[in-house]
C-alpha cells in the first residue's frame, strides 16, 4: 500500500509543479505593460513604474522569478488582487464556503435521486421506467444549465414567485458570518425566518448545479449495477429463491458503489466548472462569480491565483478517490 | 431454366466495415434520431440565407417601443413567429442563422483538437521517454483545471471573441485525443502486421499515419462525435458569460447573455436559443453513443 500512495505522489507533484508553471507563465502571456496589468493601473509615471518593477522583482532573472513565485504559493501567497487591494487568498476563503455549500448541496441532490434512478433502471432493464430515465439523464447530460437557471427562474420565481431569483439571503435579514455557510450561520442568528430564507434561495441552484452530476451518476450507476447483475454470485443468490429486491440491496449494490463512488468524486471538476455559470445566473457570491468577474475587471492576480487554487483542489480529490479505490480494491493497488 | 434453385441462391453481399456500422447504428432508434435532427440542422445552416424571413441583423422599429411576441400570444405581429427580441430583431430568423455558428464552432473545435491531440498521443506512444513523459504531464495539468476556467483563463488572455473562444475550448479537449490515440497506438504497436510494414522498409513517419493510425480511429471518431457536443455547449457558455461570440452574432449562448434582464418581459428570448442549442447536443449526444455501441459492442451498455 504504501509503495502505491509512493507512486500516486510522484504523479501528482510533477502535475501540480507543472500548474503552477503554468499559472506562473499565463499572467506572463497577458497583453499589455506587466505593472499595469498586475497594478491594474495606467498611466504610471515612469519613476513610479521602475520602483514597482523593482518592487515586484520583476527586473530580476526569470528562474528567481519562478523560485519566488513557487516559494509565495507554497506559503499560501497568491499575490494582492487588483481591484480590492486585499491578499488573493483571503478573497478566495471568504468566497470559498458559499461555493462548497451549493456545491454539497447539489451532489446530494444528485446522489439522492442519480442513485435509485441508475439501480431500478438496471433492474428493470429494457421498460418503459429505463429507457425514461436513460432518456432524461441523457437530457440532463445535454443541458446548457445556464439556460436551465435561467428556465428555473422563469417558472419558479417569476410564474409561481415560490423561489427568490438571486443570492444567498433575502435583504431583510441581517445575519453574522460565522462559518460562511449560510445554513450554518442563519442557525445560529437570532433572525427568524432567514434559516427557511436561506433555504428557499438554495434550493434552484442545487438542482441547476447538480443536473450534469445526476444524470453522470444515474448512467454510471445503471451500467455498475448491471455489470454486477450479471456475475455468477447473483445467479447463485437468484438460484437460492432470494427476491430480486433483496439480491440488490444485500448482494449487488455493495459491489457495484465501488464504480459510482469513484465517479461521485471525479465530479468536483465539473462542478467547479458548473459553480461558474451557475452563480452567474443566480448572482450567487461564490468562487465562480468571483473569477468571471475577475477577467472583466482584468484582475489577472485573482484569476491567476484562482485557476491555481482550483487546480490543485481537483487534482487533491483525484488523488483522493484514486487512493480510497486502491485501498478497496486489492487488484488496483498490486497492479504494476 | 432447369437449374433454379441454384441460381435463387443469394449471394452474401460483401459486409465492408462502414457497412457494418451503419447497419449497427440503424437499429439505434436514439441514433437515428439524433442523425435526422443533424440532417435538418446542417440544411438549416446550409440554406439559412433562404429559410430565415428576414437577415439576422434586420432590426424593426415598430417592435423596439412595443414588444412583439410569438404569434400564438396577444398583440402579437404575424410577420414574427417566434417574436422579435430586446432590440426589435426577428427571433427566427436569428434562431435559423444560428445553426451556422454552431455547426461551425463544433467543427473548427473538434478539428483543432483531434489534430493536435492525435499528434500529442502518436509522438507520446511511438517515441515513449522524455517525451511521453512530458507530454503526458502536459495532458494532466490541462485535465486538471475545469475545462469551462481553463477556456476563460485563455479568453482573458487571447481576448474575447469568437474565434478565441474555439481555440480556447478546443485546448482543453486535447487531452482526451491524446490520451486515446496513445493508448491505441500502445496496443497495436506490437502487432505482427506492424512488425511486418517495418520490416518491409517502412519509415516513423509512414508507420505512424498510414500503417498505424487508421487502427486507431474507432475510438477518436466516437469521442469527436461527443465532443462535437460539448464543445457546443462550451462556447455558448463562454458566449453567455460575454466573452464568446459578440453581439450582434446570432450565436445561440450569446442570445442568451443578456436574457437574464429580460425574463420578465420577454420570456420567449430566454426560452428559444436555450431550446436550440439543447436539441443541437443532445442529438449530437445520442449519435456519439449510438457509434460508440456500433464500432465497439464490447462497450455496450
Amino acid at each position: 500500500m504504501i509503495r502505491f500512495v509512493l507512486t500516486r505522489l510522484g504523479l501528482v507533484i510533477p502535475t501540480f509543479l507543472g500548474i503552477i508553471l503554468l499559472t506562473f507563465i499565463l499572467i506572463r502571456l497577458v497583453p499589455g505593460d506587466p505593472v499595469e496589468v498586475r497594478v491594474g493601473e495606467r498611466g504610471i509615471s515612469p519613476e513610479r513604474h521602475a520602483e514597482l518593477i523593482h518592487q515586484m522583482g520583476l527586473d530580476r532573472p526569470l528562474y528567481v522569478q519562478f523560485f519566488d513565485y513557487v516559494g509565495g504559493v507554497l506559503k499560501g501567497d497568491l499575490g494582492i488582487s487588483v481591484i480590492t487591494h486585499r491578499p488573493v487568498m483571503d478573497e478566495f476563503l471568504t468566497l470559498f464556503p458559499a461555493t462548497v455549500e451549493l456545491a454539497i448541496f447539489a451532489m446530494i441532490f444528485a446522489t439522492l435521486i442519480g442513485l435509485p434512478a441508475g439501480v431500478l433502471a438496471a433492474v428493470r432493464r429494457g421498460s418503459v421506467y429505463d429507457h425514461t430515465v436513460m432518456g432524461t439523464s441523457l437530457t440532463g447530460y445535454s443541458m446548457p444549465i445556464f439556460w436551465w437557471g435561467l428556465l428555473l427562474i422563469l417558472f419558479f420565481s417569476v410564474k409561481l414567485g415560490w423561489t427568490p431569483v438571486a443570492k444567498r439571503l433575502g435583504d431583510d435579514y441581517f445575519v453574522d458570518e460565522v462559518t460562511g455557510f449560510m445554513l450554518i450561520d442563519t442557525l445560529l442568528s437570532d433572525e427568524k425566518g432567514s434559516f427557511l430564507d436561506a433555504v428557499k434561495h438554495l434550493i434552484l441552484p442545487t438542482i441547476v448545479l447538480g443536473t450534469v452530476p445526476l444524470a453522470v451518476i444515474a448512467r454510471m450507476t445503471r451500467s455498475a449495477m448491471l455489470e454486477v447483475l450479471g456475475e455468477d454470485y447473483i445467479r447463485t443468490a437468484r438460484a437460492k429463491g432470494l427476491g430480486i429486491y433483496r439480491i440488490v440491496a444485500i448482494h449487488a449494490l455493495r459491489n457495484a458503489l465501488v464504480p459510482v463512488v469513484t465517479v461521485i468524486g471525479l465530479q468536483v471538476g465539473t462542478l467547479m466548472g458548473g459553480a461558474i455559470l451557475t452563480e452567474s445566473v443566480f448572482s450567487w457570491p461564490g468562487i465562480g462569480k468571483w473569477l468571471v468577474e475577475s477577467i472583466g475587471r482584468r484582475d489577472y492576480p485573482a484569476l491567476q491565483g484562482g485557476v491555481l487554487v482550483i487546480a490543485a483542489l481537483v487534482m487533491a480529490t483525484n488523488l483522493a478517490v484514486d487512493l480510497l479505490y486502491g485501498l478497496l480494491n486489492p487488484r488496483i493497488r498490486h497492479r504494476r | 431454366m432447369t437449374d433454379t434453385t441454384l441460381s435463387a441462391t443469394p449471394v452474401p453481399p460483401t459486409v465492408t466495415p462502414a457497412r457494418e456500422v451503419w447497419l449497427a447504428l440503424k437499429t439505434n432508434n436514439g441514433a437515428m434520431a439524433g442523425l435526422i435532427v443533424i440532417v435538418v440542422l446542417v440544411f438549416t445552416a446550409i440554406f439559412a440565407n433562404f429559410i430565415a424571413p428576414y437577415h439576422y441583423a434586420e432590426v424593426f422599429k415598430e417592435c423596439v417601443t412595443k414588444v412583439c411576441p410569438p404569434i400564438w400570444q396577444d398583440g402579437s405581429d404575424s410577420r414574427f413567429i417566434l417574436g422579435t427580441d430586446s432590440v426589435g430583431r426577428d427571433l427566427w430568423s436569428r434562431l435559423v442563422y444560428g445553426s451556422r455558428y454552431s455547426l461551425f464552432i463544433g467543427t473548427i473545435v473538434v478539428t483543432i483538437s483531434l489534430a493536435a491531440g492525435i499528434l500529442f498521443g502518436l509522438l507520446s506512444g511511438f517515441f515513449r521517454g522524455t517525451i511521453d513523459i512530458l507530454v503526458m504531464r502536459l495532458m494532466d495539468i490541462i485535465l486538471s483545471i475545469p475545462s469551462l476556467l481553463l477556456a476563460l483563463a485563455i479568453v482573458a488572455i487571447l481576448g474575447s471573441g469568437l474565434l478565441n473562444a474555439m481555440i480556447a475550448v478546443a485546448i482543453t479537449y486535447i487531452p482526451h485525443y491524446a490520451r486515446l490515440a496513445r493508448a491505441a497506438v500502445l496496443t497495436e504497436l506490437p502487432k505482427d502486421y506492424v512488425t511486418a510494414s517495418r520490416v518491409a522498409g517502412a519509415g516513423t513517419l509512414r508507420l505512424m499515419l498510414n500503417v498505424v493510425l487508421p487502427n486507431c480511429l474507432a475510438p477518436l471518431i466516437v469521442q469527436a462525435t461527443l465532443s462535437f457536443s460539448t464543445a457546443i455547449l462550451d462556447a455558448a457558455a463562454l458566449g453567455f458569460l460575454g466573452y464568446g461570440a459578440q453581439a450582434p452574432t446570432p450565436e445561440w449562448g450569446t442570445m442568451l447573455a443578456d436574457a437574464r434582464t429580460l425574463i420578465r418581459s420577454q420570456p420567449w428570448v430566454v426560452t428559444f436559443p436555450g431550446l436550440a442549442i439543447l436539441v443541437t447536443v443532445l442529438a449530437f449526444n445520442l449519435l456519439g453513443d449510438g457509434l460508440r455501441d456500433a464500432l465497439d459492442p464490447k462497450l455496450k451498455r
